[in-house]
């Protein structure tokens, strides 16, 4: 049976991971690399990397780290953050990722989505969808939730699928950092009518969180960051939980202990 | 020496990066002696199935790849260009494995992508491995069940997740993304 995926998400600036990070037995706790090696074994399925300065002069620091982390990991990861045309995308591809994701650039030039996927295929192109539910309308909006667009969630959603998107990382802006679960309607409806896997994304604040959108909606996978960083999910415990709860999850490679 | 054969296809580095945290030094070429001369050759890929077996074609790759005697390992678009046929883009492909490659009913959500079990293992490839484990898998197409079939993946509908034919083996899995699993499969390729 096909797994539902649990996702963190790193966010990277100038080739460091950003927020604070309480794992005990970290060396450096600022290494993406030495982050993403704990996240694997624990369990996680797939690693996302999100470099929120995404300079050009940066997206060589990026590159050197896609490789680094390409070079330890064992699992698929995503990175995104400043990518706006095929050259961006060959450069992580070559320097070891699995897949890129992009928002801002596919709204402005909506083909970039059909190029990126005709040179190196659909599975290597995750569209992230930043939505916020204003007067029961999801709108999309881009430029780190800054600007609004006159895109609907749902219709852009069934756009970028036909464009050739292998993936969508839809994140409720209404939900994210509250802690209060995930946008469950949008991400349904999202769901429901894309052919696409879905990634729902903001919201994450306890272990229910995951169970409730999983059982909800036809969601692939779920993303977090902050639960995970600052140590109030132990994705190993997390994965127990989903396993009790009924919902499909890879279990993480080692038995817990004192949990 | 191990081989990775290079051809118009992502996510070779990938296999390199997977054999060398097991120890094990690669060479990604396209060079024939080298080929020839490898003790295992791995061919990996993701892709579309009739560019790269068009690529193949030009560079006499493809006759090379039939006419191995040591151990060989398809991944993936790997996997599928060694099957008989394949429905992305009307491909005749190299015929290895008596199986067709079709494209999935769109009844659920396509590509197949994340982390799946498979079962009916048969063969050294999947020792030590057992149905429960799951291996990452990203894909659209999926290759027939055939007397080759050395494990079964259900998504949809039941296809190929492993073949073997002589000294030819193939996974429609990405081994080098699944985690510990993937690199005891690995392990035990490189163990024949």
């Amino acid at each position: 049976m096909l797994k539902r995926r649990i996702i963190p998400c790193l966010d990277i600036r100038d080739g460091r991971t950003v927020k604070g990070v309480n794992f005990v037995n970290l060396k450096d706790a600022g290494d993406p690399v030495e982050l993403a090696k704990i996240y694997a074994g624990h369990g996680a399925d797939e690693l996302v990397f999100l470099d929120i300065t995404a300079t050009i002069e940066n997206r060589k620091v990026l590159a050197g780290l896609v490789e680094r982390i390409a070079a330890e990991i064992n699992i698929p990861f995503t990175v995104g953050g400043g990518i706006h045309g095929i050259e961006d995308v060959s450069l992580m591809l070559q320097a070891g990722a699995d897949k890129i994701t992009i928002n801002s650039s596919a709204v402005r030039r909506p083909e970039l989505i059909s190029e990126i996927a005709g040179e190196f295929g659909s599975q290597c192109v995750v569209v992230a969808i930043d939505t916020k539910d204003h007067e029961n309308d999801w709108i999309v909006f881009i430029d780190g939730g800054r600007t609004p667009t006159r895109h609907r969630a749902l219709d852009w959603a069934k756009k970028v699928a036909s464009l050739g998107a292998g993936e969508i990382l839809l994140t409720s802006m209404n939900n994210d950092g509250t802690k209060e679960g995930f946008a469950l309607d949008i991400t349904g409806d999202v769901s429901r009518h894309v052919n696409i896997p879905v990634i729902a994304s903001g919201g994450a604040g306890k272990m229910e969180h995951f169970r409730d959108v999983f059982f909800n909606t036809g969601c692939s996978a779920a993303l977090a960051a902050s639960i995970f960083h600052y140590g109030e999910i132990d994705i190993r415990e997390l994965k127990q939980y989903l396993k009790k709860e009924k919902i499909a999850v890879r279990p993480a490679p080692f038995p817990l202990k004192g949990v | 020496m191990i081989a990775i054969i290079k051809y118009n296809a992502g996510n070779i580095r990938s296999v390199q990066n997977a054999l060398k945290r097991l120890g094990c030094e690669s060479i990604i070429t396209d060079d024939k002696k080298e080929i020839i001369s490898a003790d295992k050759v791995i061919f990996p890929g993701v892709g579309e199935a009739g560019s790269a077996m068009r690529y193949l074609r030009e560079k006499d790759l493809d006759e090379l790849i039939i006419s191995l005697k040591q151990p060989v390992l398809g991944i993936c678009l790997g996997q599928q260009l060694m099957c008989r046929y394949s429905e992305e883009g009307d491909t005749k492909c190299m015929g290895i494995f008596d199986s067709d490659v079709r494209l999935f009913p769109q009844v659920d959500t396509v590509p197949h992508m994340g982390w799946n079990n498979f079962f009916s293992l048969k063969g050294v490839l999947f020792e030590s491995i057992s149905a429960t484990d799951d291996v990452y898998y990203v894909h659209s197409y999926y290759p027939e069940i055939s007397s080759c079939t050395t494990a079964v993946c259900d998504y949809i509908l039941p296809f190929s997740a492993a073949m073997q034919k002589e000294n030819f083996y193939a996974t429609q899995f990405h081994p080098e993304k699944s985690a510990a699993t993937g690199e005891r499969i690995l392990k035990n390729f490189l163990e024949l």
